[in-house]
């Protein structure tokens, strides 16, 4: 059997989490690898790798999207921000807090892609009802938990958050 | 799952990706936001030997107003059709159908132009854009041309495209003042793909008879299907629940539905006629406002 063309790797720019990559990545490659095994930032994670559940859920541009179905190319120029990317210091983002506070998982495999997800609900709309952030929720699956503590977790971090340093 | 190996080229403008087209041929696949055409690849579905990437192209994201049409750059994401203001005003079905492909994440990077040149049988925007009317604008090297919907869709995955052209805009004409617009649709609960959809666009008189219709049907064979025989049968008649009824009863009437793993031929027919009467009665609604 001949072997399989080989491609050259191509250069890309990649801010992740604030910090600026300059990397080679093969055209196949997919974004969540390149994050994961060139980058070490394994907190996203691959769970279906087909789309559908949303463990590789980041933020390109500000927008969440699944790091499974976008090729590194892609990003090229682009702003990534991963779970890694959320916290503040020691500080926890409201939204890890709320997942904390409120058990809003049991295994925690599925954490990474639904605080991603929920971090850009809240980004966009800061006072979602609780069918809003069902739906917004559409495209993570949890295997574990029923989602009513990731609902609550959501809930709660939508109240400390519009609570400013209240809290 | 990786995709096999594959070069990949960003486009800088249209005129680039034709020439990168013609030189490439059938070894190479435009890409625009991804979202059929990369897990295709992952699955081995699809091996191009170079992508030729839209993405990296301006000037084909954004909706705006030309005339009496609405025009929705190729690129556009699924999310910025749904929260368009112009296409929330002006053609609310649009944005219905906008809003409820895949998820959010999928959303924020599928694109309009990439759904429709894909043509999914299961996809919602061509049974949307069927009853609007819609017009696919493909631009070649030789000039663009705008292709009626009707004529659009050909096949199963198989639009009137050639491999010469690249679908730049997607254009549709704002309805006229008295009309409604709605989308309605079964999802497949796990995938969220069409089961059964359906998309009215109704004129209604002052006097509250039917001037003017189209309904679309989804999920029942290659592509988006015209109801004509229901069409036919609003024509001119009032607008009240038994009209609507009796003509949404024929929405099914044209087609041959393919039966598949999820639903028999006789029950998507039966949804079509359901689905075709919930499309009305809101396009008829919202005409009235």
């Amino acid at each position: 059997m001949a072997a399989e063309p080989q491609f050259a790797a191509l250069p890309v720019s990649i801010t992740v989490n604030g910090v600026k990559h300059d990397a080679l990545v093969e055209p196949r490659t997919l974004l969540v690898y390149f994050l994961r095994e060139q980058l070490n930032l394994t907190g996203t994670h691959v769970g279906c790798d087909t789309s559908q559940c949303g463990a590789c859920t980041v933020h390109l541009n500000g927008r969440a999207v699944k790091s499974c179905t976008v090729l590194a190319v892609q990003a090229n120029g682009a702003e990534v921000k991963t779970i890694e990317g959320l916290a503040d210091g020691d500080n926890f983002h409201p939204v890890q807090e709320g997942f904390r506070e409120k058990h809003g998982l049991q295994c925690g495999y599925c954490t990474p892609g639904m605080i991603m997800t929920a971090v850009h609900l809240l980004e966009t709309n800061p006072n979602p009802n609780d069918d809003e952030i069902k739906h917004a929720l559409e495209g993570n699956l949890c295997r574990c938990t029923g989602y009513v503590n990731i609902v609550e977790s959501i809930k709660w971090a939508a109240e400390k958050m519009k609570g400013g340093a209240k809290q | 799952m990786f995709p096999a190996n594959f070069a990949y080229v960003a486009a800088r403008s249209i005129e680039e990706a034709l020439q990168l087209m013609a030189q490439h041929g059938e070894d190479g696949k435009l890409l625009a936001g991804g979202h059929s055409l990369i897990p295709a690849m992952k699955l081995r579905l699809q091996s191009p030997q170079t992508l030729i990437d839209l993405g990296t192209v301006p000037g084909l994201r954004g909706v705006s107003v030309d005339g009496n049409s609405l025009v929705i750059g190729a690129l556009t994401v699924h999310a910025d059709v749904a929260s368009s203001d112009l296409v929330r005003k002006h053609v609310p079905a649009l944005a219905e159908a906008a809003a409820v492909i895949g998820d959010v994440q999928v959303r924020n990077r599928g694109t309009i132009g990439g759904s429709v040149a894909h043509a999914d049988p299961a996809a919602d925007f061509p049974v949307v854009l069927t009853a609007l009317n819609a017009s696919l604008v493909a631009q070649s090297a030789s000039g663009k041309r705008a292709i009626g919907v009707d004529d659009f869709f050909t096949d199963f995955y198989t639009t009137a495209l050639n491999t010469s052209e690249i679908l730049t805009e997607i254009r549709v004409p704002i309805p006229i003042a008295g009309t409604g617009t709605a989308y309605v649709k079964l999802p497949h609960p796990a995938s969220g793909y069409v089961v059964v959809s359906a998309a009215a666009v109704i004129t209604r008189r002052a006097s509250g008879s039917c001037t003017a219709s189209r309904i679309a049907i989804g999920g029942l064979g290659s592509g988006p299907a015209r109801a004509i025989a229901t069409e036919l049968e609003l024509q001119g008649k009032p607008l009240t629940t038994q009209t609507i009824a009796a003509a949404a009863a024929k929405a099914a009437e044209e087609t041959d539905p393919v039966e598949d793993s999820y639903a028999g031929a006789e029950y998507k027919r039966h949804v079509a006629t359901v689905y075709a009467r919930k499309a009305i009665e809101t396009a008829v609604e919202r005409a009235a406002k």
